[in-house]
């Protein structure tokens, strides 16, 4: 599945709302990726060219930050909680059930794009561990068999 | 827009009185991270649908986090003439009864937690009480607040909003006591008597390091430079640690006047929060603030006609462990890469677009106002001599009461696990508690009775940094728990110096190698003279304290490395290569419960006989064990 490239887009975010200013690149960088939830190679060139800066650089922020994809992602994204608390009450066997589950690996994407899976350390709710997101809601307190009824319901 | 006035500061007191005692029924719903993640938001929603059903007049409102995450959904509701009443747990059944009982004219207490007589905040010393019409029954039999366990020992400064009131009304933030300090500031005080005082409180940073807050902000006024910068590190990177969270969630004005105060005593007028990617929800209510604080003139120009000018931006992180680090924040401050770089010259005096620029954490700025106002006096007697004030502890892990706790430095491990923790879940034994992030190491529980300050720990081997204390049972392996930071360390390594790129990366193949059974005698000295030379030559912190992890683990557990490497054992039932599942006979109901969750089909047996596990289609996922009523799948 390859997105449309709306220059207009990107040069609303690039233009009008940080003003060209390459101070905001990684700003731009996550609105982008958030908009397309990935920076497709295009995007990274458009904003190089009117930043007036090398592409080779806009790279390298996009590839150095976690919270940037250069890959599509699913219409969800689970994000596994592994930070020292859910560890210790065993995020690592959460992470394999999912895997089994969808079939994916941590930091793929299911064929019909409905899932990514990713881990994250920490999500700041380590009272309530094992935990994950799926997009924004986040689900406390797991089991391994909780997981498939918890999967179900998205779309 | 007219600037900020000590007449206006009162109004908008008077009204935030108004809302957190408004004088008929007040309902507030935790509605921090935690508490929606438990459903906080369909009881909200659940509640406004059933007051209106029952055409009851309350007011309202959506608190951050008490700290006691373990038990949301959290509600507090105070009816006239009753205490406040807080309820935990609470599911929707539970709920529809309670709006029952305020149709009905009253709250039996049935199922409550706790009762609150009285409200006090640290921030300007004063306490409210709950006006009680006599004692009603069933009432008076509700723990005190102030006597459960998890609170008893408590002394709330940086936390002393949180839970209570709505983090998006700036009233409710200055009924409490919030802004006067910045007016009792910018009406009197010189910037260096603000630097003093600050100095004299004996405040350190709660980020991490402990450097003292005082010196920090002396050294960046006395730099020289034509714009200089206030920042926030809200970047909280260590894993099992959220109090920056819960505070930015909870009480975002107490960061933003702390900033202000900052900026006042270091000469600089344009602040930053720098936060954390994965929190939104602490972007969104910080927003908030930032757009209140301005329109009653406590930002922008001119605050409270002093002619001092202060302003703050939000910019969120991109979810790279290594931009907590000072100067690596302030280059991806800059849109550039965060990669640390040595510090030869300090970021006080060349930072963020090589300024003068005053880095600090969250719970460190939210600490200024109560000093300001109080007094560094007040202050200074808190806590012990060389790490004055509280600290917020985020106790997770294997641990009855998880939760965010602030108590006085100096308390000891033991009154942090035991008596406000409430113990090790299951009956099991305490085997260690892990501080510091991954830069820090594991105690164990021979020097539970620590007191814990920022010297104290360092002096074991750790280190205080943000205040995560992950609790760790029997069932927790220690070569596991080492092998699990230096994993964290070797992607987050931002791959600038040789010793961290390439020496975490090494220590992770060793560590491995002997969580998988392959681990040789001659592992643990190379282990250890590998991490002595990480330490001493890494560019940045993360490097340089990341051997940490293994030091502590191989000093205070060396056994349990020796079990793997020698026995191929692993004590704790942790490392899959080195166990295996099996049913003991003698308990097994033949429930089939196991079988049908197994994903091999590796179980197999007849309903109401004993079943049995077949080793070589086990994977060792463990989902017999963990679904087993019955306790017959054990682990050898
Ligand atoms: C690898 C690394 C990660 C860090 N992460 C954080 C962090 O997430 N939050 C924080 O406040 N300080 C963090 N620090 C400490 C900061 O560099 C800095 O010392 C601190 O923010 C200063 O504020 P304070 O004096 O108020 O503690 C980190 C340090 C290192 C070396
Ligand atoms: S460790 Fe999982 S949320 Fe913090």
């Amino acid at each position: 599945m390859v997105n449309e490239i709306d220059v207009k887009k990107i040069d609303s975010i690039v233009m009008d709302k940080y003003e060209a200013d390459s101070e905001n690149l990684l700003h731009i960088l996550q609105d982008i990726n958030s908009e397309y939830s990935y920076i497709p190679e295009q995007g990274m060139k458009i904003v190089a060219e009117r930043l007036c800066i090398p592409v080779s650089q806009v790279y390298s922020v996009a590839t150095y930050y976690k919270a940037l994809n250069l890959e599509p992602r699913g219409r969800h994204v689970i994000s596994v909680c592994t930070g020292t608390a859910c560890h210790v009450r065993g995020a690592g066997k959460i992470i394999e059930k999912i895997e089994r589950e969808l079939g994916i690996k941590a930091g793929g994407t299911s064929s019909d794009m409905k899932f990514s899976l990713q881990t994250v350390r920490c999500i700041g709710c380590c009272s309530l561990g094992p935990v994950i997101n799926v997009g924004e809601d986040t689900h406390g307190r797991l089991k391994q068999d909780a997981l498939p009824k918890i999967l179900k319901k998205y779309e | 827009m007219s600037y900020a006035t000590i007449e206006k500061l009162n109004s908008l007191k008077e009204s935030g009185l108004k809302r957190i005692y408004p004088g008929r029924i007040k309902i507030n719903v935790g509605m921090a991270t935690c508490g929606i993640s438990t459903g906080a938001g369909r009881l909200y929603d659940q509640l406004l649908e059933e007051l209106e059903k029952f055409k009851i007049d309350a007011l309202v409102a959506r608190s951050g986090c008490l700290g006691f995450c373990q038990i949301e959904p959290l509600i507090d509701i105070t009816f006239p003439g009753y205490p406040k009443l807080i309820y935990s747990r609470v599911t929707p059944d539970q709920l529809s009864g309670i709006v029952k009982e305020l149709a009905d004219g009253g709250l039996t207490g049935k199922g409550a937690l706790a009762r609150v007589t009285e409200d006090s905040s640290s921030v300007d010393g004063s306490m409210r009480d709950y006006p009680l019409t006599g004692i009603i029954e069933g009432i008076k039999d509700i723990p005190l607040i102030s006597d459960l366990g998890f609170y008893k020992k408590q002394l709330k400064i940086a936390l002393n909003n949180c839970g209570l009131i709505d983090p998006d009304s700036i009233e409710e933030y200055i009924a409490r006591g919030g802004y006067y300090p910045l007016y009792k500031v910018l009406s009197g005080l010189k910037p260096e008597e603000v630097v003093d005082e600050i100095k004299k409180s004996g405040l350190r940073g709660r980020g991490g390091g402990g450097f003292p807050t005082g010196i920090k902000w002396e050294t960046c006024r006395n730099a020289k430079g034509e714009s200089k910068y206030i920042i926030c590190n809200a970047d909280e990177g260590d894993p099992g640690a959220y109090m920056d969270r819960s505070i930015m969630e909870g009480d975002p004005h107490s960061v933003i006047e702390g900033m202000i105060i900052g900026g006042y005593a270091i000469g600089s007028s344009q602040g930053y929060i720098y936060v954390r990617n994965e929190y939104p929800l602490a972007v969104k209510k910080c927003r908030i603030a930032i757009d209140k604080a301005h329109e009653c003139g406590f930002l922008g120009e001119n605050i409270f006609g002093s002619g001092f000018n202060f302003d703050i931006k939000i910019s969120r992180g991109g979810g790279a462990f290594v931009c907590g680090e000072s100067t690596a924040l302030m280059a991806s401050l800059e849109g550039k890469i965060g990669r640390p770089r040595a510090k030869y010259i300090h970021t006080v005096k060349r930072g963020f677009r090589d300024s003068p620029s005053n880095l600090n954490n969250v719970e460190t700025w939210a600490n200024v106002p109560t000093i300001i106002s109080r007094g560094s006096g007040w202050y200074k007697k808190i806590g012990t001599e060389k790490s004055a004030g509280t600290k917020v502890f985020s106790v997770v892990g294997k641990i009855n009461n998880t939760g965010l706790v602030e108590v006085p430095m100096g308390i000891s491990l033991r009154e942090i696990i035991y008596d406000i923790g409430g113990g090790i879940p299951g009956g099991k034994r305490f085997k260690a508690v892990q501080t510091g992030g991954p830069s820090g190491g594991c105690i164990p529980e021979r020097l539970i009775d620590l007191s814990v300050d920022f010297d104290e720990l360092t002096k074991v081997g750790s280190m205080m940094g943000s205040g995560g204390m992950i609790v760790m049972d029997e069932n927790t392996c220690m070569v596991d728990i080492a092998r699990y930071f230096i994993d964290f360390l070797k992607d987050e390594s931002c791959g600038k110096c040789v010793p961290c790129r390439e020496g975490i990366y090494r220590l992770h193949e060793i560590l491995t190698g002997i969580c998988n059974g392959e681990g040789k005698e001659e592992d643990i000295d190379l282990l250890l003279e590998m991490s002595r030379s990480i330490k001493m030559t890494a560019l940045c912190g993360l490097g340089s304290t990341s051997p940490n992890s293994i030091l502590t683990t191989l000093e205070y557990f060396r056994d349990e490395y020796e079990a793997h490497i020698i026995d191929k054992k692993c004590p704790a039932g942790v490392c899959k290569a080195l166990i295996t599942y099996t049913i003991d006979p003698e308990k097994c109901t033949g429930c089939v419960r196991c079988a049908k969750e197994c994903p091999q089909e590796a179980i197999s047996g007849e309903k109401k006989t004993p079943h049995v596990i077949h080793q070589e289609k086990c994977i060792k996922c463990g989902v017999c064990f963990e679904v087993c009523n019955f306790k017959s799948v054990v682990i050898n």
